[in-house]
Order: C-alpha cells, then sequence, then structure tokens
C-alpha cells in the first residue's frame, strides 16, 4: 500500500501543471502520478508534426525529462488505475498496487470516437490522439507503402493528420459529414480559404458524406478502399478516424462521482466528491461564450484548469473564470487563429443569434480574412486567417468583456494595438503586474 | 522581479530601442551585417507604438499568471526561476502560434524566415539592463524592481 498526500491520475497538460502548481504551494508533500501511457509528458498536439518528421521524438516532450525528480513526483508510467473508492480515498492499479490519497485530481483526458461500421477492424484503420497512435501510423506507412489515404473527420485533427500525410507524400482524401471542413471552428468564408488551400497541395474534400463501409483489398485483412453512403468507392491503404474526442470519465463514472458530458466540477474544479478534482479534456466546466457548461476539449484550458486545481488541492483557494473555445492552428501553409463565437449561423438561439452583430474584411485573393462577433458592444468571437499578428488582442478584450463601442472603427485595422484601446484599459492591462505606463 | 517599465509621456517615438534590440538578439550583434546579411533576418522584441504625438515602446510584461505560459503546446515557453522572465526555447518551438492567440498585449512575435519559432522579449539574459531601456534617449521605458 502506497500512501500519498497527492494523487494524479494523468500525465499530460492538465496533469503536469497541476503538479507545479502544487509545488508552488507546497515543496515536500507526497505526490503520486498514474498513467497508462508508459511515456514521459509529451504533448499530444505534437504527434501530427512527429508523422511528418517535423519534429524528432525526443522533442515530443512538453516538460524536461527530469521534470519527475525536480518536482518530488513518484510517477507510475504504463500502469492504469483499475478502480477508485471514493469513501476509502483509495485507488488500485492493475498491477494490484493500492494508493491511498488525501486529494485526487482525474486528468484523464479524452479518448478518440470510433463510430461502429463494417470494415473497422482492419488493419489500417486508425484513430490519432496519442503517441502510440501516431506511431502505429508511421510504423504503418512505413511497413506498407501506403500511397493513398482517407481521413475522416474535418476538423483540427483531422487536417493536421492529412498535412503530416501530404508532407509524407501520399494522397489523401477527407470525408467530412457536414457541409464544410471545421465547421466547428470556422465560418463558412473561413472554412473554404482552407478548403481552397488543402486542394492546392493536392488533398481531395468531400462534404455532406460519410463512410459506410471499409473494405479490404487483395492483401488478406488489410484496408482497400472505402464505401461512402453514395456507394461511390474510394481506393486507399490507410483509413484515420478523426472524427471527434470525448471525456474519458469511466473511472468517475464506477466510482459515483456525477457527470454530465465530461466530469462535472464547481467553480473550484471540485468535482462531486470532496477533495477530489477534475481538470482537462475529461471536465465538463462553464463555457463563457456558449453560456453553459460544456467540455471544452483545448490544451490552453487544460493547463490552466490544472493549476487552479492544483492550487486548491494544496490548499488554495482559486477560482476558475470558465473556459472560452479557442484554437490556433497553420494548415497548408496557412496560419489561422478562432477565438469564441465565430459563426452566429450555428447558434440555436434565434433572439442570441439576431442581436450579434459581424464586422469583418475578407480579402479574396490574398486569402486575409478577419471577422469579429459582437454581442452588446462586446466582442465575442474572432477568425483570423493569414493576418494573425497580435492576435491576443481581441481575446483579451473577449475575456474582460470591454465596451468596444469606442473604438469599434479601429478593430480591423491591420496596424489594430494597444493604442486603439482606451487609456484606462491599456494602463489596466500594463499595471496589471504592478507596471505603471 | 526586475521589470520594464513604460512612460508613454516621454516616448519620442524614436525607435532606437527596436534597433538596439534587434541587434542584440542578431548573431552578428553588428548593426549592418544585422539589418542586411543576417537569416534569418532577425526580429526587435519590443514594438513602438505611435499615433500623432503619442507612443510607446511595449514589450512583453513578463506576466505573474502568463496565458503563454499555459498555451504553449511544446512547453518552450517556461518561466526561467532566477530572473522571473518567461523565455522561449526557440529550437523547441514549432511555431502553433497559440502563444500569440492568447497573449492580451500582442508582444509575441512570429519569426518565419528559416526555422519558424515565437520571437519575445528575454530581458537581455545576460545583460544587467536590457538594451532597450540602456539605449532610450528620454527615459520613456526604464529598469525596476516592482
Amino acid at each position: 500500500m502506497v500512501k500519498t498526500k497527492y494523487l494524479i491520475i494523468g500525465n499530460s497538460i492538465a496533469a503536469v501543471n497541476a503538479v507545479e502548481a502544487i509545488r508552488e504551494i507546497d515543496r515536500h508533500g507526497s505526490l503520486c502520478l498514474v498513467s497508462d501511457e508508459p511515456y514521459h509528458t509529451y504533448s499530444r498536439p505534437l504527434i501530427s508534426y512527429y508523422l511528418g518528421n517535423k519534429v524528432e521524438e525526443e522533442a515530443l516532450l512538453y516538460r524536461p525529462d527530469y521534470f519527475y525528480d525536480l518536482n518530488k513526483v513518484q510517477a507510475f508510467l504504463g500502469d492504469k488505475v483499475v478502480s477508485l473508492n471514493c469513501r476509502e480515498k483509495q485507488v488500485v492499479l492493475e498491477d494490484k498496487t493500492y494508493i491511498q490519497f488525501e486529494k485526487l485530481l482525474l486528468a484523464t483526458g479524452g479518448s478518440a470516437i470510433m463510430p461502429q461500421m463494417p470494415g473497422q477492424n482492419l488493419a489500417g484503420v486508425f484513430t490519432f490522439t496519442t503517441l502510440d497512435d501516431a506511431q502505429r501510423v508511421k510504423k504503418f506507412i512505413a511497413t506498407h507503402q501506403v500511397k493513398k489515404a482517407v481521413v475522416i473527420g474535418g476538423g483540427l485533427i483531422g487536417l493536421k493528420v492529412t498535412e503530416a500525410l501530404v508532407a509524407l507524400n501520399i494522397q489523401v482524401t477527407i470525408i467530412e459529414l457536414a457541409d464544410r471542413i471545421l465547421s466547428a471552428t470556422f465560418d463558412r468564408t473561413a472554412s473554404r480559404i482552407i478548403e481552397r488551400a488543402l486542394k492546392g497541395i493536392g488533398c481531395a474534400c468531400l462534404t455532406n458524406t460519410t463512410v459506410k463501409e471499409i473494405r479490404q483489398g487483395e492483401e488478406d485483412g488489410r484496408v482497400g478502399s472505402v464505401v461512402l453512403k453514395d456507394e461511390s468507392q474510394i481506393e486507399c491503404q490507410m483509413v484515420i478516424v478523426a472524427v471527434g474526442v470525448r471525456p474519458r470519465v469511466d473511472l468517475a463514472r464506477e466510482a459515483g462521482i456525477s457527470l454530465g458530458r465530461g466530469i462535472l466540477v464547481d467553480e473550484y474544479l471540485k468535482t462531486s466528491v470532496e477533495d477530489i478534482y477534475a481538470a482537462g479534456d475529461a471536465v465538463e466546466a462553464y463555457d463563457l461564450i456558449a453560456k453553459m457548461p460544456r467540455p471544452v476539449a483545448i490544451l490552453p484550458t487544460a493547463a490552466k484548469q490544472g493549476r487552479i486545481a492544483g492550487y486548491n488541492m494544496a490548499g488554495g483557494r482559486k477560482v476558475y473564470e470558465g473556459s472560452i473555445p479557442m484554437n490556433s492552428v497553420e494548415l497548408a501553409g496557412i496560419p489561422t487563429i478562432s477565438v469564441g463565437l465565430t459563426d452566429p449561423a450555428m447558434l440555436a438561439d434565434v433572439d442570441r443569434r439576431n442581436s450579434l452583430e459581424i464586422i469583418q474584411d475578407y480579402r479574396e485573393r490574398e486569402s486575409i480574412y478577419k471577422k469579429i462577433v459582437l454581442e452588446d458592444n462586446r466582442i465575442v468571437g474572432v477568425i483570423l486567417v493569414n493576418k494573425i499578428d497580435r492576435a491576443g488582442i481581441y481575446t483579451g478584450l473577449i475575456k474582460d468583456r470591454v465596451d468596444v463601442a469606442y473604438f469599434r472603427e479601429y478593430l480591423l485595422k491591420d496596424d489594430f494595438g494597444l493604442l486603439s484601446l482606451p487609456r484606462e484599459y491599456r494602463k489596466h492591462m500594463v499595471i496589471g503586474q504592478g507596471i505603471e505606463i | 522581479m526586475k521589470r520594464i517599465v513604460i512612460h508613454e509621456e516621454y516616448c519620442m517615438g524614436c525607435r532606437l530601442c527596436e534597433i538596439h534590440c534587434l541587434v542584440q538578439h542578431s548573431k552578428s550583434k553588428q548593426i549592418i551585417k544585422a539589418y542586411k546579411g543576417e537569416f534569418p533576418k532577425p526580429l526587435p522584441r519590443v514594438l513602438v507604438e505611435e499615433q500623432g504625438y503619442l507612443s510607446f515602446a511595449l514589450q512583453c510584461r513578463h506576466c505573474e499568471d502568463a496565458p503563454c505560459l499555459e498555451a504553449c503546446m511544446t512547453g518552450s515557453l517556461h518561466r526561467d526561476a532566477e530572473t522571473g522572465a518567461v523565455i522561449c526555447h526557440e529550437d523547441k518551438c514549432v511555431g502553433c502560434w497559440m502563444c500569440i492567440m492568447v497573449c492580451p498585449l500582442g508582444v509575441i512575435a512570429r519569426r518565419r524566415e528559416g526555422k519558424k519559432a515565437a520571437s519575445k522579449c528575454d530581458l537581455c539574459a545576460g545583460e544587467k539592463i536590457p538594451v532597450c531601456v540602456q539605449h532610450c534617449p528620454n527615459e520613456a521605458i526604464t529598469f525596476e524592481e516592482r
């Protein structure tokens, strides 16, 4: 039986940030960390870079290799928690180790969704969220000289995989259920710019359709083609399924912790059970833009939640103010940033939809697009394509709910900066940390 | 920690801070080579904003609760344990621009030539006083314990 003050289940962004926050307050309290993956703290968004040979395996590390020693962490890597007993404050690992904790963090992350379809178990069908996934894909490509691949799902993960495959000289067809790629993060115009750029690097994008069956080729047990819902067939040697990620909540569910679509938490990131906290992609926290609790599976949110949960586990009392969905991603050489509510047309609430204002600047020839969504003179969403510099100023205005009525004509200018902001707010920003302007 | 303090009322918009910053962060540390002969072209990590008579020099505030540190997906952005400065390990950075998405001051730039990387103020690690402060003719930026 191992006894520990702090136990963290998970080893990715939320877990690492929780470790660091705990150690800012409590240098010495015993800290155990368990992960079913046998790896050091690697960065999941980098696996597409790894697949595309843009970074080496060693460069995937999110923290230096002395991270566990520096922070006095007893790490159980490659070992899985099989059960959690909230009343006894105890977990059991697969290798029968018992760990007794005082405070627990569930940072169990998300897992790839695999829709049921005939042929899904053929060799050459992969999801793409973990380093193991990336290594399997890499190995399969090398062994079988893949020339053509189908990527199911035109979201961020699907498109980053696509980019990596293109870098490996593989011809990719993207299959998207919605009427456009990136429908969750972009509006129609931005989607079209990226779709055009993907076609420019040789990819095909098929929208409004879905794969109904994966068929094996001549080689026994290996992918040979996919069949779409209109019965058309696309030849390929590999299929990547990237239709989404869902919170990994099995352990919490079996332990009787309250769940929504993810693990439910209060403003201190505590779950329904005393002394048990949750952070990261597994969590359903308040979404400031959607104005309701919702899992927002993005890296900055995982880091922030991890930090706050860590502080609070170590006796702090910090409030998690809520999530703002945001993404920065470069696709086919085009940098893009999207923050908050980017496409009012997607809103179900008609009254809210009608109350929103849009200002935009679209320079089609240069593929430059800037769009700002306003609600009661406050920015609630931004899309930037190709001109992304200083994007965070908008993010700050969204977060701080700043009334932009007096400077809105400057918002879309290419030289928009702090100078355009009201003097008082500008001062507040630079003074924020005890600095005067 | 020691921080750069901005006094916009004294800034004349001469942009000497930008020039000295660029040279300091070049390979040669010589102004003509830095401007004309280096690849990737070095970037200034301080930015002068100017409109009419109002101007000020702005660089990373090395925030206590730095959003860029939370958004960095590679771990290349980190806080220097000694100085408290927020530093980018440019070799490790892949140029995902998440930091640019969250920096409310807009003081992280994209280095696009050569290997992509985020480019930001490092308080001139190794110098006693950052060069922008050293060379400001009007004390519009000062280096003080705050």
